[in-house]
Protein backbone atom coordinates (compact mmCIF):
# COMPACT_ATOMS: atom_id res chain seq x y z
CA UNK A 1 0.00 0.00 0.00
CA UNK A 2 2.74 2.30 1.24
CA UNK A 3 4.60 1.28 -1.96
CA UNK A 4 2.36 1.89 -4.22
CA UNK A 5 1.59 5.48 -2.73
CA UNK A 6 4.82 6.49 -2.97
CA UNK A 7 5.36 5.10 -6.76
CA UNK A 8 2.27 7.35 -7.47
CA UNK A 9 4.04 10.16 -6.00
CA UNK A 10 7.09 9.85 -7.63
CA UNK A 11 4.98 9.73 -10.55
CA UNK A 12 2.99 12.51 -10.27
CA UNK A 13 6.26 14.75 -9.17
CA UNK A 14 8.27 14.19 -11.79
CA UNK A 15 6.88 16.15 -14.42
CA UNK A 16 4.82 18.53 -11.79
CA UNK A 17 8.08 19.68 -10.63
CA UNK A 18 9.73 19.94 -13.93
CA UNK A 19 12.77 17.11 -12.99
CA UNK A 20 14.50 16.12 -16.26
CA UNK A 21 13.53 12.01 -17.01
CA UNK A 22 17.26 12.27 -17.68
CA UNK A 23 18.07 12.65 -14.05
CA UNK A 24 14.91 11.07 -12.74
CA UNK A 25 13.08 8.66 -14.39
CA UNK A 26 9.48 8.12 -13.47
CA UNK A 27 8.41 4.65 -12.38
CA UNK A 28 6.82 3.97 -15.24
CA UNK A 29 9.55 4.81 -17.82
CA UNK A 30 11.07 2.51 -15.66
CA UNK A 31 9.05 -0.15 -16.04
CA UNK A 32 8.50 0.36 -19.74
CA UNK A 33 12.37 0.36 -20.15
CA UNK A 34 12.95 -3.52 -18.03
CA UNK A 35 9.80 -4.57 -20.61
CA UNK A 36 11.57 -3.54 -24.02
CA UNK A 37 15.02 -4.76 -22.71
CA UNK A 38 14.41 -7.50 -20.76
CA UNK A 39 16.38 -9.97 -22.51
CA UNK A 40 19.37 -7.64 -22.30
CA UNK A 41 18.50 -7.41 -18.30
CA UNK A 42 17.97 -11.03 -17.61
CA UNK A 43 21.05 -12.33 -19.66
CA UNK A 44 23.20 -10.66 -17.09
CA UNK A 45 20.78 -10.98 -14.21
CA UNK A 46 21.50 -14.21 -14.76
CA UNK A 47 25.17 -14.24 -14.79
CA UNK A 48 25.30 -12.45 -11.77
CA UNK A 49 22.53 -15.48 -10.14
CA UNK A 50 25.10 -18.16 -11.16
CA UNK A 51 28.03 -16.03 -9.94
CA UNK A 52 25.86 -16.06 -6.10
CA UNK A 53 24.55 -19.35 -5.97
CA UNK A 54 28.09 -20.31 -6.84
CA UNK A 55 30.12 -18.23 -4.17
CA UNK A 56 27.23 -18.87 -1.57
CA UNK A 57 26.91 -22.81 -2.28
CA UNK A 58 31.23 -22.75 -1.68
CA UNK A 59 30.48 -20.80 1.62
CA UNK A 60 27.49 -23.07 2.69
CA UNK A 61 29.64 -26.21 1.94
CA UNK A 62 32.86 -24.65 3.64
CA UNK A 63 31.20 -22.85 6.20
CA UNK A 64 29.10 -25.42 8.09
CA UNK A 65 32.59 -27.92 8.19
CA UNK A 66 34.09 -24.87 9.55
CA UNK A 67 31.79 -24.67 11.77
CA UNK A 68 32.07 -28.21 12.90
CA UNK A 69 35.78 -28.02 13.43
CA UNK A 70 35.42 -24.88 15.90
CA UNK A 71 32.45 -26.42 17.84
CA UNK A 72 34.42 -30.03 17.98
CA UNK A 73 37.46 -28.96 18.16
CA UNK A 74 39.40 -26.83 21.14
CA UNK A 75 42.38 -26.15 19.33
CA UNK A 76 40.58 -24.66 16.39
CA UNK A 77 38.33 -22.70 18.29
CA UNK A 78 41.21 -20.90 19.79
CA UNK A 79 43.18 -20.76 17.11
CA UNK A 80 40.88 -20.27 14.04
CA UNK A 81 37.24 -18.50 15.77
CA UNK A 82 39.18 -15.10 17.33
CA UNK A 83 40.05 -14.77 13.70
CA UNK A 84 37.45 -15.29 12.25
CA UNK A 85 35.44 -12.84 14.22
CA UNK A 86 38.21 -10.06 13.69
CA UNK A 87 38.09 -10.91 9.94
CA UNK A 88 33.83 -10.41 9.96
CA UNK A 89 34.74 -6.86 10.52
CA UNK A 90 36.67 -6.35 7.42
CA UNK A 91 34.64 -5.13 4.71
CA UNK A 92 35.05 -7.55 2.60
CA UNK A 93 34.14 -5.04 -0.37
CA UNK A 94 37.51 -3.46 -0.31
CA UNK A 95 39.46 -6.47 -2.04
CA UNK A 96 37.61 -6.61 -4.42
CA UNK A 97 40.60 -4.51 -7.04
CA UNK A 98 42.98 -7.21 -5.17
CA UNK A 99 40.86 -10.27 -6.57
CA UNK A 100 40.31 -8.94 -9.73
CA UNK A 101 44.05 -8.48 -9.75
CA UNK A 102 44.90 -12.04 -8.87
CA UNK A 103 41.91 -13.71 -10.37
CA UNK A 104 41.81 -11.80 -13.56
CA UNK A 105 38.11 -10.53 -14.88
CA UNK A 106 36.34 -13.95 -14.95
CA UNK A 107 33.97 -15.86 -13.44
CA UNK A 108 36.59 -15.95 -10.11
CA UNK A 109 36.86 -12.72 -8.41
CA UNK A 110 33.22 -12.00 -8.12
CA UNK A 111 32.55 -16.34 -6.92
CA UNK A 112 35.00 -15.77 -4.78
CA UNK A 113 33.99 -12.29 -3.27
CA UNK A 114 30.26 -13.69 -3.06
CA UNK A 115 31.53 -16.57 -1.13
CA UNK A 116 34.20 -14.59 0.97
CA UNK A 117 31.14 -12.22 2.14
CA UNK A 118 28.75 -15.14 3.14
CA UNK A 119 31.08 -17.47 4.53
CA UNK A 120 31.54 -15.20 8.03
CA UNK A 121 27.64 -15.14 8.89
CA UNK A 122 27.03 -18.87 8.14
CA UNK A 123 29.86 -19.57 10.04
CA UNK A 124 29.26 -17.70 12.95
CA UNK A 125 25.42 -18.39 13.02
CA UNK A 126 26.22 -22.19 12.73
CA UNK A 127 29.02 -22.05 15.81
CA UNK A 128 26.39 -19.92 17.90
CA UNK A 129 23.62 -22.48 17.23
CA UNK A 130 25.64 -25.33 18.09
CA UNK A 131 26.53 -23.80 21.28
CA UNK A 132 23.42 -22.58 22.22
CA UNK A 133 22.43 -26.16 23.43
CA UNK A 134 21.71 -26.56 26.93
CA UNK A 135 24.15 -29.10 28.28
CA UNK A 136 21.18 -31.21 30.12
CA UNK A 137 19.79 -32.15 26.98
CA UNK A 138 23.17 -33.91 25.90
CA UNK A 139 23.33 -35.68 29.45
CA UNK A 140 20.00 -36.84 28.57
CA UNK A 141 20.86 -38.69 24.84
CA UNK A 142 24.00 -39.72 26.92
CA UNK A 143 21.91 -41.52 29.35
CA UNK A 144 19.78 -43.50 26.53
CA UNK A 145 23.11 -44.30 25.15
CA UNK A 146 23.64 -42.23 22.54
CA UNK A 147 27.14 -41.66 20.69
CA UNK A 148 28.31 -38.35 19.88
CA UNK A 149 27.43 -39.26 15.93
CA UNK A 150 23.76 -40.11 17.31
CA UNK A 151 23.66 -36.80 20.16
CA UNK A 152 24.71 -34.50 16.77
CA UNK A 153 22.50 -36.05 14.76
CA UNK A 154 18.99 -36.43 16.69
CA UNK A 155 19.88 -33.10 19.15
CA UNK A 156 22.63 -31.08 17.80
CA UNK A 157 21.69 -30.87 14.48
CA UNK A 158 18.41 -30.06 14.73
CA UNK A 159 18.67 -27.49 17.79
CA UNK A 160 20.83 -25.73 15.14
CA UNK A 161 19.35 -25.61 12.09
CA UNK A 162 16.95 -22.13 12.47
CA UNK A 163 20.63 -20.42 13.80
CA UNK A 164 21.49 -21.84 10.56
CA UNK A 165 18.93 -20.60 8.76
CA UNK A 166 19.67 -17.35 10.03
CA UNK A 167 23.24 -17.39 8.96
CA UNK A 168 22.13 -18.53 5.05
CA UNK A 169 19.77 -15.74 4.75
CA UNK A 170 21.98 -12.83 6.09
CA UNK A 171 24.35 -15.05 3.56
CA UNK A 172 22.66 -14.99 0.84
CA UNK A 173 21.83 -11.26 0.54
CA UNK A 174 25.35 -10.36 1.25
CA UNK A 175 26.33 -12.91 -1.35
CA UNK A 176 24.56 -10.45 -4.04
CA UNK A 177 26.21 -7.49 -2.69
CA UNK A 178 29.51 -9.02 -3.11
CA UNK A 179 28.98 -10.17 -6.94
CA UNK A 180 27.66 -6.94 -7.78
CA UNK A 181 30.88 -5.13 -6.56
CA UNK A 182 32.67 -7.71 -7.90
CA UNK A 183 31.18 -7.09 -11.31
CA UNK A 184 31.77 -2.95 -10.49
CA UNK A 185 35.11 -3.55 -10.32
CA UNK A 186 36.02 -5.46 -13.48
CA UNK A 187 33.55 -7.46 -15.68
CA UNK A 188 32.60 -7.86 -19.24
CA UNK A 189 29.15 -9.53 -17.73
CA UNK A 190 26.59 -9.67 -15.12
CA UNK A 191 23.86 -7.09 -13.92
CA UNK A 192 26.41 -4.95 -11.66
CA UNK A 193 28.13 -4.40 -15.23
CA UNK A 194 25.39 -3.32 -17.19
CA UNK A 195 24.86 -0.87 -14.46
CA UNK A 196 27.61 0.70 -15.16
CA UNK A 197 28.19 0.30 -18.37
CA UNK A 198 24.52 2.40 -18.32
CA UNK A 199 25.88 5.36 -15.76
CA UNK A 200 29.01 5.65 -17.99
CA UNK A 201 26.73 6.36 -20.79
CA UNK A 202 24.33 8.36 -18.75
CA UNK A 203 21.23 6.07 -19.53
CA UNK A 204 19.28 6.70 -16.17
CA UNK A 205 16.68 5.13 -16.93
CA UNK A 206 18.56 1.50 -17.71
CA UNK A 207 20.80 2.07 -14.54
CA UNK A 208 17.30 2.39 -12.77
CA UNK A 209 16.01 -0.82 -14.55
CA UNK A 210 19.14 -2.35 -13.24
CA UNK A 211 18.74 -1.58 -10.04
CA UNK A 212 14.91 -2.92 -10.01
CA UNK A 213 16.46 -5.92 -11.34
CA UNK A 214 19.17 -6.74 -8.92
CA UNK A 215 16.77 -5.94 -6.14
CA UNK A 216 14.07 -8.71 -7.45
CA UNK A 217 17.21 -11.07 -7.83
CA UNK A 218 17.78 -10.71 -3.98
CA UNK A 219 14.68 -10.93 -2.86
CA UNK A 220 13.68 -14.08 -4.93
CA UNK A 221 17.06 -15.58 -3.77
CA UNK A 222 15.96 -14.91 0.06
CA UNK A 223 12.82 -16.02 -1.00
CA UNK A 224 14.20 -19.31 -2.11
CA UNK A 225 16.16 -19.64 1.72
CA UNK A 226 12.99 -18.97 3.25
CA UNK A 227 11.11 -21.63 1.54
CA UNK A 228 13.66 -24.20 2.43
CA UNK A 229 13.42 -22.39 6.11
CA UNK A 230 9.82 -23.64 6.30
CA UNK A 231 10.15 -27.05 5.16
CA UNK A 232 13.04 -27.84 6.85
CA UNK A 233 13.33 -26.07 10.61
CA UNK A 234 10.52 -27.04 12.68
CA UNK A 235 8.40 -23.74 12.83
CA UNK A 236 8.17 -23.25 16.59
CA UNK A 237 5.51 -20.34 16.90
CA UNK A 238 3.16 -21.84 14.60
CA UNK A 239 2.37 -24.66 17.01
CA UNK A 240 0.66 -22.21 19.63
CA UNK B 1 -8.42 -43.54 20.14
CA UNK B 2 -8.26 -47.58 20.05
CA UNK B 3 -8.10 -49.06 23.58
CA UNK B 4 -5.06 -51.00 24.72
CA UNK B 5 -5.27 -54.51 25.57
CA UNK B 6 -4.31 -53.81 29.64
CA UNK B 7 -1.98 -56.77 29.23
CA UNK B 8 1.57 -55.65 28.10
CA UNK B 9 1.89 -55.42 24.56
CA UNK B 10 5.94 -55.33 24.47
CA UNK B 11 7.22 -57.52 27.13
CA UNK B 12 6.32 -57.80 30.85
CA UNK B 13 7.95 -55.82 33.51
CA UNK B 14 11.84 -56.99 33.84
CA UNK B 15 12.71 -57.48 37.63
CA UNK B 16 14.21 -54.46 39.25
CA UNK B 17 17.97 -54.01 38.91
CA UNK B 18 20.01 -54.07 42.24
CA UNK B 19 22.29 -50.93 42.98
CA UNK B 20 25.69 -51.05 44.99
CA UNK B 21 27.82 -47.58 45.74
CA UNK B 22 30.76 -48.61 47.20
CA UNK B 23 32.84 -46.18 48.82
CA UNK B 24 32.40 -43.52 45.75
CA UNK B 25 34.00 -40.36 45.99
CA UNK B 26 33.57 -37.37 43.41
CA UNK B 27 35.73 -34.27 43.40
CA UNK B 28 35.31 -31.66 40.64
CA UNK B 29 38.18 -29.70 39.13
CA UNK B 30 37.78 -26.28 39.13
CA UNK B 31 38.87 -23.50 36.79
CA UNK B 32 42.07 -22.76 39.08
CA UNK B 33 43.30 -26.05 39.69
CA UNK B 34 41.54 -26.76 43.12
CA UNK B 35 39.21 -29.86 43.60
CA UNK B 36 35.96 -29.90 44.86
CA UNK B 37 34.33 -32.81 47.16
CA UNK B 38 31.59 -33.20 45.90
CA UNK B 39 30.79 -37.13 47.65
CA UNK B 40 32.84 -38.65 49.72
CA UNK B 41 33.54 -42.46 50.44
CA UNK B 42 29.31 -42.46 50.37
CA UNK B 43 28.05 -46.35 50.56
CA UNK B 44 24.63 -46.89 49.24
CA UNK B 45 23.04 -50.41 48.79
CA UNK B 46 19.82 -50.03 46.82
CA UNK B 47 17.36 -53.72 46.31
CA UNK B 48 15.60 -54.71 43.35
CA UNK B 49 12.16 -53.20 43.53
CA UNK B 50 12.92 -51.02 46.03
CA UNK B 51 11.86 -47.47 45.78
CA UNK B 52 14.99 -44.88 47.66
CA UNK B 53 14.64 -40.80 47.76
CA UNK B 54 17.82 -38.93 48.57
CA UNK B 55 17.02 -35.86 50.29
CA UNK B 56 19.18 -32.76 50.83
CA UNK B 57 20.14 -29.59 50.26
CA UNK B 58 22.28 -28.31 47.03
CA UNK B 59 25.30 -29.26 47.28
CA UNK B 60 25.18 -32.17 49.00
CA UNK B 61 26.37 -34.54 46.22
CA UNK B 62 22.38 -35.98 45.12
CA UNK B 63 22.71 -35.24 41.51
CA UNK B 64 26.24 -35.81 41.36
CA UNK B 65 25.14 -39.72 42.66
CA UNK B 66 22.44 -39.86 40.03
CA UNK B 67 24.91 -38.76 37.00
CA UNK B 68 27.50 -41.53 38.69
CA UNK B 69 24.96 -44.27 38.46
CA UNK B 70 23.40 -42.92 35.12
CA UNK B 71 26.70 -43.27 33.77
CA UNK B 72 27.26 -39.57 32.87
CA UNK B 73 30.26 -38.93 35.26
CA UNK B 74 33.44 -41.10 36.24
CA UNK B 75 33.94 -41.63 40.08
CA UNK B 76 36.87 -40.46 41.37
CA UNK B 77 37.22 -43.79 43.38
CA UNK B 78 35.21 -46.68 44.52
CA UNK B 79 32.52 -48.58 42.20
CA UNK B 80 28.90 -48.63 41.13
CA UNK B 81 27.22 -52.10 40.54
CA UNK B 82 23.65 -52.22 38.58
CA UNK B 83 22.84 -56.21 39.16
CA UNK B 84 26.74 -56.89 40.09
CA UNK B 85 27.86 -55.09 36.60
CA UNK B 86 30.15 -52.17 37.00
CA UNK B 87 28.96 -48.96 35.67
CA UNK B 88 31.55 -47.42 33.10
CA UNK B 89 28.87 -46.29 30.52
CA UNK B 90 25.41 -45.57 30.35
CA UNK B 91 23.58 -48.65 31.22
CA UNK B 92 20.86 -50.32 29.43
CA UNK B 93 18.60 -50.67 31.53
CA UNK B 94 17.64 -47.00 32.80
CA UNK B 95 15.57 -44.68 32.72
CA UNK B 96 16.08 -40.85 33.41
CA UNK B 97 13.98 -38.19 34.52
CA UNK B 98 15.86 -34.71 34.85
CA UNK B 99 14.56 -31.00 36.54
CA UNK B 100 12.96 -29.96 33.54
CA UNK B 101 11.25 -32.02 30.62
CA UNK B 102 14.16 -31.75 28.09
CA UNK B 103 11.65 -32.28 25.44
CA UNK B 104 12.41 -31.88 21.93
CA UNK B 105 10.35 -29.48 20.58
CA UNK B 106 10.09 -30.02 16.86
CA UNK B 107 9.13 -33.92 17.87
CA UNK B 108 5.81 -34.42 18.78
CA UNK B 109 4.83 -36.31 22.30
CA UNK B 110 5.24 -39.81 20.51
CA UNK B 111 7.95 -39.06 18.49
CA UNK B 112 9.75 -37.85 22.15
CA UNK B 113 8.89 -40.76 23.96
CA UNK B 114 10.14 -43.11 21.04
CA UNK B 115 13.60 -41.95 21.29
CA UNK B 116 14.98 -43.95 23.49
CA UNK B 117 13.83 -46.85 20.86
CA UNK B 118 15.90 -44.37 17.57
CA UNK B 119 18.93 -43.99 19.73
CA UNK B 120 19.23 -48.28 20.63
CA UNK B 121 18.34 -48.28 16.53
CA UNK B 122 15.00 -50.55 17.62
CA UNK B 123 12.17 -50.57 15.76
CA UNK B 124 9.93 -47.69 16.75
CA UNK B 125 6.52 -49.18 15.25
CA UNK B 126 6.96 -52.27 17.61
CA UNK B 127 6.86 -49.86 21.16
CA UNK B 128 3.62 -47.53 19.34
CA UNK B 129 1.33 -49.66 21.32
CA UNK B 130 3.49 -49.09 24.95
CA UNK B 131 3.47 -45.62 24.13
CA UNK B 132 -0.12 -45.22 24.02
CA UNK B 133 -0.45 -47.44 27.26
CA UNK B 134 1.93 -45.19 29.05
CA UNK B 135 -0.36 -42.00 27.96
CA UNK B 136 -3.33 -43.44 29.44
CA UNK B 137 -1.46 -44.27 32.16
CA UNK B 138 -0.49 -40.52 32.97
CA UNK B 139 -4.10 -39.37 31.88
CA UNK B 140 -2.38 -37.66 28.41
CA UNK B 141 -4.84 -40.34 26.04
CA UNK B 142 -4.80 -38.69 22.68
CA UNK B 143 -1.95 -36.12 23.23
CA UNK B 144 0.81 -38.56 21.25
CA UNK B 145 0.54 -36.12 17.93
CA UNK B 146 1.23 -32.70 20.02
CA UNK B 147 3.71 -30.78 20.21
CA UNK B 148 5.14 -30.31 23.31
CA UNK B 149 4.57 -26.22 22.98
CA UNK B 150 1.01 -27.38 23.17
CA UNK B 151 1.32 -28.90 26.54
CA UNK B 152 1.55 -27.61 30.05
CA UNK B 153 4.91 -28.09 32.00
CA UNK B 154 2.97 -30.89 34.19
CA UNK B 155 2.31 -32.49 30.83
CA UNK B 156 5.58 -31.85 29.68
CA UNK B 157 7.07 -33.82 32.37
CA UNK B 158 4.67 -36.30 32.59
CA UNK B 159 6.07 -37.37 28.82
CA UNK B 160 9.08 -37.30 29.85
CA UNK B 161 8.35 -39.96 32.59
CA UNK B 162 6.95 -41.82 29.66
CA UNK B 163 10.41 -41.44 27.86
CA UNK B 164 12.22 -42.89 30.70
CA UNK B 165 9.52 -45.90 31.09
CA UNK B 166 9.23 -46.40 27.54
CA UNK B 167 11.90 -49.60 27.44
CA UNK B 168 10.72 -50.84 31.07
CA UNK B 169 13.90 -49.92 33.41
CA UNK B 170 14.79 -52.03 35.46
CA UNK B 171 16.25 -48.88 36.99
CA UNK B 172 14.26 -45.68 36.82
CA UNK B 173 16.20 -42.21 37.99
CA UNK B 174 14.49 -38.98 39.00
CA UNK B 175 16.51 -35.72 39.68
CA UNK B 176 14.54 -33.73 41.58
CA UNK B 177 11.51 -34.34 38.44
CA UNK B 178 8.61 -32.16 40.27
CA UNK B 179 11.21 -28.93 40.79
CA UNK B 180 9.90 -27.23 38.03
CA UNK B 181 6.42 -27.61 38.93
CA UNK B 182 3.24 -25.90 41.22
CA UNK B 183 2.70 -27.08 44.13
CA UNK B 184 -0.88 -28.71 42.95
CA UNK B 185 0.21 -29.87 39.75
CA UNK B 186 2.98 -31.53 41.70
CA UNK B 187 0.76 -32.80 44.43
CA UNK B 188 -0.75 -34.86 41.12
CA UNK B 189 2.54 -35.77 39.90
CA UNK B 190 3.18 -37.55 43.11
CA UNK B 191 -0.21 -39.36 43.21
CA UNK B 192 0.65 -40.54 39.77
CA UNK B 193 4.34 -41.31 39.90
CA UNK B 194 3.21 -44.10 43.01
CA UNK B 195 0.50 -44.89 41.28
CA UNK B 196 2.27 -46.04 37.98
CA UNK B 197 5.58 -47.87 39.96
CA UNK B 198 2.76 -49.82 42.08
CA UNK B 199 1.90 -51.12 38.77
CA UNK B 200 5.21 -51.51 37.30
CA UNK B 201 7.42 -51.77 41.21
CA UNK B 202 11.19 -51.72 39.09
CA UNK B 203 13.62 -50.03 41.55
CA UNK B 204 13.48 -46.07 41.56
CA UNK B 205 16.14 -43.56 43.27
CA UNK B 206 14.30 -40.57 43.46
CA UNK B 207 16.34 -37.28 44.21
CA UNK B 208 14.76 -34.24 45.80
CA UNK B 209 15.27 -31.46 48.26
CA UNK B 210 11.13 -31.70 49.77
CA UNK B 211 11.35 -33.86 52.84
CA UNK B 212 7.56 -34.07 52.47
CA UNK B 213 8.18 -35.95 48.93
CA UNK B 214 10.62 -38.39 50.03
CA UNK B 215 8.71 -39.35 53.00
CA UNK B 216 5.65 -39.79 51.20
CA UNK B 217 6.73 -41.79 47.83
CA UNK B 218 9.68 -43.75 49.18
CA UNK B 219 10.37 -47.26 50.95
CA UNK B 220 13.84 -45.51 52.03
CA UNK B 221 14.42 -42.34 52.85
CA UNK B 222 18.30 -41.21 52.72
CA UNK B 223 19.31 -38.09 54.03
CA UNK B 224 22.28 -36.68 52.77
CA UNK B 225 24.26 -33.28 53.99
CA UNK B 226 26.87 -31.13 52.10
CA UNK B 227 30.61 -30.37 51.18
CA UNK B 228 31.67 -33.14 51.01
CA UNK B 229 28.23 -35.15 50.34
CA UNK B 230 27.76 -38.39 52.89
CA UNK B 231 25.10 -40.16 54.05
CA UNK B 232 23.64 -38.71 57.74
CA UNK B 233 20.45 -41.05 57.42
CA UNK B 234 19.04 -44.06 56.12
CA UNK B 235 14.99 -44.25 57.30
CA UNK B 236 12.94 -47.06 56.18
CA UNK B 237 9.47 -45.71 55.69
CA UNK B 238 7.04 -48.63 57.01
CA UNK B 239 3.70 -46.49 55.77
CA UNK B 240 1.25 -49.18 53.81
CA UNK B 241 0.69 -48.46 49.98
CA UNK B 242 -0.93 -46.94 48.49
CA UNK B 243 -0.50 -44.22 50.39
CA UNK B 244 -3.67 -41.62 49.93
CA UNK B 245 -2.98 -38.21 50.35
CA UNK B 246 -4.58 -38.43 54.22
CA UNK B 247 -1.22 -40.14 55.16
CA UNK B 248 0.12 -36.79 55.81
CA UNK B 249 -1.93 -36.35 59.15
CA UNK B 250 -0.57 -39.85 60.30
CA UNK B 251 1.63 -39.78 63.21
CA UNK B 252 4.01 -41.91 61.75
CA UNK B 253 4.51 -39.86 58.91
CA UNK B 254 5.00 -36.96 61.16
CA UNK B 255 7.26 -38.28 63.02
CA UNK B 256 9.68 -39.50 59.58
CA UNK B 257 9.67 -35.99 58.20
CA UNK B 258 10.44 -34.68 61.80
CA UNK B 259 13.75 -37.54 61.78
CA UNK B 260 14.35 -35.83 58.79
CA UNK B 261 14.06 -32.14 59.59
CA UNK B 262 16.36 -32.94 62.98
CA UNK B 263 19.50 -33.97 60.46
CA UNK B 264 19.05 -30.95 58.50
CA UNK B 265 18.94 -28.73 61.89
CA UNK B 266 21.63 -30.66 63.55
CA UNK B 267 23.78 -29.82 60.21
CA UNK B 268 23.26 -26.22 59.98
CA UNK B 269 21.24 -26.48 57.04
CA UNK B 270 17.67 -25.53 58.64
CA UNK B 271 17.62 -22.65 61.43
CA UNK B 272 15.02 -21.39 63.04
CA UNK B 273 15.44 -18.29 64.37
Amino acid sequence: MLALLILAVWQAVVPLAGISEFVLPTPWTIVKRIVSDWMLLFRHAWITVLEVVFGFGIAVLTGIPTALAIFYSRVFEKAVYPLLVALQTVPKVVLAPLLVLYLGYGWAPKIFLAFLISFFPIVIATVVGLQALEKPMVSLLRSMGASERQVFVKLRMPAALPNIFGGFKVGIGLAVIGAVIGEYVAAERGIGYLQMQASSRFDTVLSFAAVIVISGVGVMLFSIISFLERKIVFQRETAR
Amino acid sequence: MNRVAPARAVSSPPPGVSVRIEGVSKAYDTREGDSIPALDRTDIMIEPGEFVAIVGPSGCGKSTALNLIAGLLPASSGRILLDGEVVKRPHRKIGVVFQTDLLLYWRTVTENILLPIEIKRGRAADYLPRVEQLLEQVGLQGFGGKYPSELSGGMRQRVAICRALIQDPGLLLMDEPFGALDALTREQMIMDLQAMWLSVRNTVLFITHSIEEAVFLADRVIVMSPRPGRVDLDLHIELKRPRRWAVHTDPRFVDYMARVRKIFESKGVLTER
